[in-house]
């Protein structure tokens, strides 16, 4: 199925894509131009591929889906994911994957500032680098940036595990670098291959909570 | 919220398009702010001289037509003139302080919008398709133009507090954000002789570039300075006789897009806003860093 946003709305896209429950179709967008929300709330393992750049909060609240953006995305790209497959061929800019309970979200790209804030269990892998706070309150999941980090990574972490190939420009409160042990070499091994990153495991550094902000303790007020 | 625009060609070839380049771009904008509009124009330099300037009355019907005859008599010389919607469009023969004099003595109902060799704002209330069509935005021609559509905050909804603010000559500023140390600012300023017409956070941006660059500073060097000095949110274009800059705060809370070709350079709020330039789908686009200056001059 080809849906044209010259001709059609994203409304109409979306209430479309809101029928399908077959697994095994393909959509294809043509013309987005930027256009905000499309292809959010999918409830079905189908393919939607996206040929051009979208707007905000594209692939939002994704339930087994596959979108594939062939292009950029703005803000907020796969944020509050629940599980399936969000795969951006361009750059992403802030808040991709905002408190992400579930499924992958690839940028092909650089993703800007808060990438994976308050992240709830989903994967992310970044192929470029990240802005700054990136996993800002992250709770669960994996954020994988085979470049750089901005400042304040990690800042007030719970649980997520962040990996990081390149240079990260400062730790945020309570976010500390942290052993690369076998079993996270061997997950990471596996993402990387699984999203065709070329990077080796063994070039990432790890990072999560220290754990020291957990619970209020006046001697961290000012940390808060 | 808010929309910010900007349109800056490399190409010659272009500057008869300007207009029809631009103006979808602002109208794709209302979304972010559909209570007014506004936008700077920068086109042909008056001749050795002469001034142009843009002055604005709510009465559709003013009668412009005296207000050039007293200006001549003053000025002791021709002045050009042309009506778009709610304001007027001069070139005269003066500097910037007589023209400004004369205009405040002889009408001083009407109100300033820009003075300088190259610039021309006109900014309304009304959705930004309404300020495109009434001003005629598609027919007009230029090097660069910056717009701003706007969803009010800080300060009232009126022609008067919409963008571009403009506080020396030929320089402009939109501002998609919220500064929080404006007063002090201002009063500041304000001993060091810039005048301000509006109680807006973003006419106090517009009046501190204003300063910094009388002290001698490039753009880039009072944009940069602008990180030190403004605390709050903004993303800003700022457009000068010759250049186009783009400023986003440390924290980057605001949008902000931008393409470049090799005949254009445009920056947005959001990509909607550039899907209608030619040859967009080539053009390196990318997120202008935090607290980076990006300018462009031209040669």
């Amino acid at each position: 199925m080809i849906v044209d946003l010259e001709t059609s709305t994203v409304r109409e896209l979306n209430a479309a894509l809101h029928r399908l429950e077959s697994a095994d179709e393909t959509w294809t967008v043509k013309n987005p131009r930027g256009a905000h929300a499309l292809a959010v709330g999918l409830n079905a393992p189908v393919r939607v591929e996206i040929m051009g750049h979208a707007g905000y909060y594209c692939a939002g609240m994704n339930q087994l889906a596959t979108v594939i953006v062939e292009g950029n995305c703005g803000v907020g790209v796969a944020e509050n994911m629940m599980s399936g497959l969000v795969h951006v061929k361009g750059n992403a800019s802030q808040s991709a994957g905002a408190t992400s309970h579930g499924g992958l979200l690839i940028i092909e790209g650089d993703a800007a500032a808060r990438c994976g804030i308050s992240m709830k269990g989903v994967d992310i892998v970044v192929k470029g680098s990240v802005g700054h706070m990136s996993a800002f309150m992250g709770q669960a999941g994996n954020l994988v940036v085979c470049g750089d980090a901005g400042d304040a990574l990690g800042d007030s972490i719970y649980e997520a595990r962040l990996f990081v190939r390149g240079r990260v420009a400062s730790l945020g409160a309570d976010c500390v670098e942290k052993e690369m042990r076998p079993e996270h070499v061997e997950w990471l091994g596996e993402m990387l291959e699984r999203t065709g990153c070329n990077a080796k495991p063994q070039e990432f550094r790890r990072y999560g909570s220290a754990r020291n902000l957990y619970n209020f303790h006046i001697d961290h007020a000012s940390s808060y | 919220m808010c929309g910010i625009v900007g349109l800056f060609l490399k190409n010659p070839e272009y500057e008869q398009d300007l207009g029809r380049m631009f103006g979808p771009m602002l109208e794709t904008m209302c979304g972010r702010g559909p209570d007014s509009a506004g936008f700077a124009i920068y086109n042909g330099t008056a001749p050795e001289g002469f001034i142009k300037a843009s002055l604005q009355h709510s009465d559709i019907d003013y009668d412009w037509g005296s207000l050039v005859k007293r200006l001549e008599a003053r000025l002791g010389g021709s002045v050009t003139s042309s009506v778009k919607a709610t304001h007027l469009l001069l070139t005269a023969p003066a500097d910037e302080p007589t023209l400004r004099a004369a205009i405040v003595e002889l009408a001083p109902e009407v109100t300033i919008m820009s003075v300088g060799r190259r610039i021309q704002i006109m900014k309304e209330t009304g959705t930004p398709q309404e300020v495109v069509e009434q001003f005629g935005v598609r027919e007009m021609t230029g090097t660069h133009a910056i717009g701003h559509t706007r969803m009010a905050t800080e300060s009232a909804v009126s022609t008067a507090g919409s963008h571009p603010f403009s506080t020396g000559m030929d320089l402009c500023l939109v501002h998609n954000g919220s500064l929080s140390n404006h007063n002090r600012l201002r009063e500041n300023l304000k001993r060091d002789g810039i005048e301000f017409r509006t109680d807006n956070d973003s006419e106090v941006a517009a009046g501190y570039l204003t300063w910094r660059l009388r002290q001698g500073m490039s753009l880039k060097e009072a944009l940069e300075a602008g990180l030190k000095d403004l605390d709050g949110f903004f993303t800003f274009a700022v457009g000068t006789a010759a250049g186009f800059a783009v400023l986003r705060d440390p924290i980057a809370c605001k949008p902000a897009v931008m393409a470049e070709t090799e005949d254009y350079v445009a920056m947005a709020s959001e990509y909607r806003s550039l899907a209608s330039l030619p040859g967009i789908e080539s053009a390196k686009l990318w997120e202008p860093e935090p607290a980076v200056v990006y300018s462009w001059e031209k040669e």
